[in-house]
């Protein structure tokens, strides 16, 4: 983003700058000290009270058994070790995990896919970008109510059309089988977001690799492998990384949608953190689960990170 | 579009030379496919524009009434005597605007902080503010409950709105990225005319960030406008949910079951603000994503 050509600072009063200095008796840049700790003070103090503070709130209660109302109990590691054993606890990593095993790279597909066909000249080609883009832009409770009736299974248009052509649907979202692929393919639908950050990589990669690929006679298929993927390793990256911590915040759509489906076959990590919490009032327990996911995907990032020198590729990075 | 493209293939399939025919061929499959995924990208909303339009006889109809007619617009007002809509849409208006405010103001100042200024302890802060992003909010979502609760807020909007004005590290660090793109030469000519540090912020770096600070005040508004998971943290008293938390209670109380039409009106509340300030705002919106990554 660049400044508007041709713009210029507002008038300014005309305060003469001795008397300004003059003020309070010290130098400039003391008061440019003073102004900066006044400028920054908001934001130092919701970070110590809206995050450092819960952190360290958020460690404590992890170490205690506590309901909320009566005081908290101090009793170490216990919570952590519950959770070992906990069944809920495995079936929503499971859970989270076939989402994300599945789904990001479907997502990954569908989203580079499309970008790159939205980058090729094609008419109206603006027109299609914003179509495609509308879905994410309405994330939340009012998509997940929509989809509902999208899927209901006696009067939803997709079953309604399902059996028209002589097909036996099934109640997509009340079906052990269905239920998580459903609420998967339905999350595909927001991927708008993704195409523009690939369309953006895209049109980031210098026409005249093309035209050397071109030169060299490789066909579309191999200008793609060693031109398009390598110089978009970055972006891929980035949003595989995105991808994956959004996974285990995923929340309204399982929530409104499946309320973690009849035999927990939908129960995402957040939703059992949810329940913990707000439904059982485990505040302790729900902690030490919000730590164990913060270690997942922390180290998920890293590996991705690790594995990242092998396949990213910087432009300008200097080889080892 | 499509249609045409497609004859254009079959009629010269014979007549033209391989590289041509193959390019006209591989237009059409683009085309195609380009115009079924917009299909079902839009189906959705087409969808639920048209029922929440209907009459209930209309919505279970088969075939499918595609256009209903006349419109019933009723739907809108029945919505609003099962639940009270208006006292929603207040608080959802109050909570957004709020927060909109709060964030601008409080981010766009760190950032002039952080941008701008010297002072001691400046960078070693700005690095803890940016390593805290790394801790998920499910983190940090018990213990604040838990102080909201202790202080006496749990049930009132005060969780929704107050951390707002203490500023969030993310929007901090965009804007502060976008504010060290202003020449500093600028606030030495301004410090040279005897404008004060208060002055220079307001009178130099924040006309002329006016896009970066739009993109911030579109994105708070997405985020805090589709919120679901706060509002049902803190919330127990209906007069004082937010519009999708009403949905979502609507949605799931029994009197309601069946009347979908109702649930698409009121889900097209929901939506509508979102899609007018997406076609409003497309090109900031488009930018602050490739910026932040942020998905909608």
């Amino acid at each position: 983003m660049a400044i508007p050509p041709g713009s210029t600072a507002p008038p300014l009063s005309s305060r003469s700058p001795a008397t300004t200095a003059a003020r309070a008796g010290l130098s400039l840049r003391q008061r440019e000290a003073v102004a900066g700790y006044l400028f920054a003070t908001p934001v130092i103090l919701g970070f110590i009270l809206f995050t450092l503070g819960p952190i360290l709130l958020s460690i404590f209660f992890s170490l205690t058994s506590y309901d909320i109302i009566s005081t908290p109990r101090w009793v170490g590691w216990q919570n952590y070790v519950t959770l070992l054993g906990d069944g809920l606890f495995w079936q929503s990593i499971a859970v989270t995990t076939k989402a994300a095993v599945v789904g990001l790279p479907l997502g990954l597909a569908l989203s580079l896919g499309l970008a790159m066909l939205l980058n090729q000249k094609i008419r109206a080609v603006s027109l299609w970008r914003t179509i495609y883009f509308l879905p994410s832009v309405v994330s939340g409770a009012a998509v997940a109510v929509l989809w509902l009736w999208i899927l209901n299974p006696v009067f939803g248009i997709v079953n309604s059309l399902l059996r028209q052509v002589g097909l036996q649907p099934p109640d997509w979202l009340n079906n052990d089988a269905t239920a998580l692929w459903t609420l998967v393919v339905v999350s595909l639908w927001g991927v708008g977001g993704s195409i523009v950050i690939y369309l953006a990589g895209l049109q980031g990669i210098p026409t005249e690799l093309y035209d050397a690929a071109k030169v060299d006679g490789a066909t579309a298929w191999r200008r793609f492998i060693h031109v398009t993927l390598p110089m978009l390793s970055p972006v891929i990256f980035f949003n595989m990384v995105l991808g994956l911590i959004w996974q285990f915040q995923w929340f309204t759509e399982p929530y409104v949608m499946t309320q973690g489906g009849r035999d927990n076959t939908t129960l995402t990590f957040m939703l059992y953190l949810y329940r913990n919490a707000f439904s059982y009032f485990q505040m302790g327990y729900a902690s030490a689960m919000a730590w164990i996911f913060f270690a997942i995907v922390l180290a998920l990032t890293l590996v991705l990170f690790r594995s990242g020198t092998m396949w990213v590729y910087y432009e300008g990075e200097r080889r080892r | 579009m499509a249609v045409r493209a497609t004859r254009d293939t079959s009629s010269r399939l014979s007549w033209y030379p391989s590289p041509r025919w193959r390019r006209t061929l591989w237009q059409a499959v683009v085309y195609l496919i380009v115009v079924s995924g917009a299909a079902i990208a839009a189906f959705p909303f087409f969808w639920e524009l048209t029922t929440a339009f209907k009459s209930p006889p209309e919505v279970s109809a088969w075939p499918p009434v595609w256009i209903p007619w006349p419109l019933h617009v009723e739907n809108f007002s029945l919505v609003a005597g099962v639940v009270p809509l208006a006292q929603y849409l207040k608080n959802s208006v109050l909570v957004v605007g709020l927060v909109i405010v709060g964030t601008t103001v409080s981010c766009s100042m760190g950032a002039y902080a952080f941008a701008r200024l010297r002072w001691p302890g400046r960078d070693l802060i700005f690095l803890v503010l940016l390593s805290a992003l790394i801790i998920p909010g499910a983190v940090t979502t018990v213990p604040s409950f838990i102080v909201f609760q202790k202080i006496g807020w749990y049930n009132t909007l005060y969780p929704l709105i107050v951390p707002s004005f203490f500023g969030s590290a993310f929007n901090v660090f965009l804007l502060r990225q976008f504010f060290m793109t202003i020449p500093l030469e600028m606030d030495e000519a301004a410090r040279i005319d005897g404008a004060g540090f208060p002055r220079i912020f307001l009178s130099i770096i924040l006309p002329l960030s006016r896009p970066a600070l739009a993109t911030v005040a579109i994105f708070t508004f997405m985020g805090t406008w589709n919120d679901f998971f706060t509002p049902l943290v803190y919330l127990s008293d209906q007069q004082l949910f937010t519009l999708p938390l009403g949905l979502v209670f609507f949605q799931g109380s029994p009197h309601t079951a069946m009347q979908t039409q109702l649930l698409m009106a009121m889900s097209l509340l929901v939506v509508t603000p979102c899609i007018v300030v997406y076609f409003l705002a497309q090109r900031l919106f488009i930018q602050g994503i490739v910026i932040t990554g942020v998905k909608g």
